[in-house]
This record gives C-alpha cells, sequence and structure tokens, in this order.
C-alpha cells in the first residue's frame, strides 16, 4: 500500500478512542441526571462536580481529533 | 480543502535575536499582551469608583473575585489565601488566552503545547517546591497513603509516584487539546462551507448549512473556553491543597 493510503487508515483509526468517551459521558450525564432526580436539592453540590468530570473525559475525545488532524493534514 | 493547521502557525511581528535565540515579538506574544492589557484595563475600570453599593461593571467583577476566592478557600482551606493570587491570575491568563480565540482572525496562544506545558510545569514546579519545603523528607509519606496492607506498598507506590509525574502532562494537555481541536473544528467547517459555496447554484445555497453548525460550534467553544479556565484553576488548587495539609 502507498503511505498516502497508510497516512489517511492510520488517521481514521486515530478516532476510535471516542467510542470509550461517548460511553463516559453518557454514564456521566446518566448519574447526574440520577442524582438530580432522586434528591433535587444536591443541585448546587453536584454541579460544579458534573463540569469537573465532563472536561475530564472531554479530553480524551478530543485528544483523540487533535491526533486525527496531525496525521491528516501534515506528513 | 483548506488547511485548517495554518491558523497556529506562529509568525515573527518584530524579529529580535540575541546570541542565536530567537526572541522575537510573534502574534502569540501580541495576543499575549492584548489579553493582559484587556483583563486589566477592564478590571481597573470596574473598580475605579469603589463605590458601597456597586454598579454593574463592579458586581461583575466582584462576584468573578467571590467566585475564584471562594474556589481557593474551599480546595485549600483558610490557609490558602497566600496562594489567591496566583490561582486568579492563572485563571484570568488562561481565560483570556480562551476567549481571545474566538475573535475572529486572532490568535489563540493557549492552543500551543509549549504555552499550557509551562503553565502547567509552573504549578508543578512550584506545588514539588513548596512540599519540600515544607515537609522535608516527610515529603515522601505522600506517595504511601495510611490504611493499607504492607503487601500491597510494593506496587502501590510505584503507581503513586507515576501518577504524581503525569500530573503536570495531563494539566497541561487537557487545555492544549481542548483549544487545539476546537479551532480545528471550527477551521473544517468553514472549510466545508467555502467547499460548497464553489459548487454549483444549489451548493452556494446549501452553503449557509455548514455556516450554521459553525454557530453553534462557536457558542459550544464558548462554553469550553470558560469551563477549561476554570478546570485549569480548580486542579492548581487541588494540586495545593497537598502541599497545605498532611495528615499522614
Amino acid at each position: 500500500m502507498e503511505v498516502e493510503a497508510i497516512k489517511l487508515l492510520a488517521a481514521a483509526i486515530a478516532l476510535t478512542p471516542i467510542i470509550g468517551v461517548g460511553i463516559g459521558l453518557g454514564i456521566i450525564f446518566g448519574a447526574y441526571n440520577m442524582a438530580v432526580g432522586r434528591n433535587p436539592n444536591a443541585t448546587d453540590v453536584l454541579e460544579k462536580k458534573f463540569w469537573l468530570t465532563f472536561a475530564f473525559v472531554e479530553m480524551f475525545g478530543l485528544v483523540a481529533i487533535v491526533a486525527w488532524a496531525l496525521l491528516y493534514f501534515t506528513g | 480543502m483548506a488547511d485548517p493547521l495554518h491558523q497556529f502557525v506562529i509568525e515573527p511581528i518584530v524579529p529580535f535575536e540575541i546570541g542565536g535565540m530567537d526572541l522575537s515579538f510573534t502574534n502569540s506574544s501580541l495576543w499575549m499582551m492584548i489579553g493582559v492589557v484587556v483583563s486589566t484595563g477592564f478590571i481597573s475600570m470596574a473598580m475605579g469608583k469603589k463605590s458601597l453599593v456597586p454598579g454593574r461593571m463592579q458586581a461583575f467583577v466582584e462576584i468573578f473575585y467571590e467566585m475564584v476566592a471562594g474556589m481557593v478557600r474551599s480546595n485549600i482551606g483558610p490557609e490558602g489565601r497566600r496562594y489567591f493570587p496566583f490561582i486568579f491570575t492563572l485563571f484570568v491568563i488562561v481565560m483570556m488566552g480562551n476567549l481571545l480565540g474566538l475573535i475572529p482572525y486572532s490568535f489563540t496562544y493557549t492552543s500551543h503545547i509549549i504555552v499550557t506545558a509551562a503553565l502547567a510545569l509552573m504549578v508543578f514546579g512550584m506545588v514539588l517546591l513548596l512540599a519540600i519545603a515544607k515537609h522535608g523528607i516527610h515529603f515522601l509519606a505522600h506517595f504511601a497513603p495510611p490504611g493499607v496492607p504492607w503487601f500491597v506498598y510494593p506496587l502501590l507506590v510505584p503507581i503513586e509516584i507515576v501518577s504524581y509525574m503525569a500530573r503536570p502532562i495531563t494539566h497541561g494537555l487537557r487545555l492544549f487539546a481542548n483549544m487545539m481541536a476546537g479551532h480545528i473544528m471550527l477551521k473544517v467547517f468553514a472549510g466545508f462551507s467555502v467547499a460548497m459555496a464553489g459548487a454549483g447554484a444549489l451548493g452556494f445555497v446549501a452553503g449557509i448549512i455548514p455556516m450554521l453548525v459553525n454557530s453553534g460550534l462557536i457558542a459550544f467553544e464558548l462554553l469550553i473556553a470558560l469551563l477549561q479556565a476554570y478546570v485549569f484553576a480548580i486542579l492548581a488548587c487541588i494540586y495545593l491543597k497537598d502541599t497545605v495539609d498532611m495528615d499522614h
């Protein structure tokens, strides 16, 4: 296979961690919604932790996107 | 497709060199200076009147100050007050870097790993030196948490050390990846719009759709810009907390 084809294939494979990010985000949103549903008074306490954990999980998805961009647009 | 990585190129505006070291004034430096001038000017101007009952701008700055002060107080504790200027400066500089990048034709200086790694290494170095200065050799007890059976320690201590070393890497990488990926997404959708406009009459009309998606992405990037600045600052607070209290 030519180098060009391998480069595009590698760029595509670099996006597979987004599966895990999707699952993780679903767990986080579901846990927050269930916790607030059971105890609406806990909204103030949980809201900051929710955004914090969202940022942590989103980081891996964005690292995957950066890897895709670096493989697709450069040598 | 146009190259979305071209926006991250650093171009010198005023070339300047000392003994082989390139110290030129670049577009990155320019936007860092703009960030400092805008934040300092805004806060000075808003707090200029110092009235007891605050007007709108003064109330905004006071709420912002109280939010960061509350974050420092609740995460480090009452003796964390001495670290408040450091955390406030970190928050403001990261927030300015992220927000100024949303202006068209600007440059996001936090989208370069060298800038975010420098900030994260500064936090890490400060935490390490403070912990060693405060606790001496007892600082190494940090890696051996109590309440663990003795045979787990040979496995646990290397893991703790490695995860401590990984802190500056993840700290800086998070901010860098968020900013770079966000701006790449913006440019990719903008490139779609331009490509569709060149593809006939229907393409010209349907080229509005990537532009609408881009508007949604810019709103999302605004949220991410503020959120990542908050996450950077609160993680610095959490890392500082380990030096302040050492109950083990």
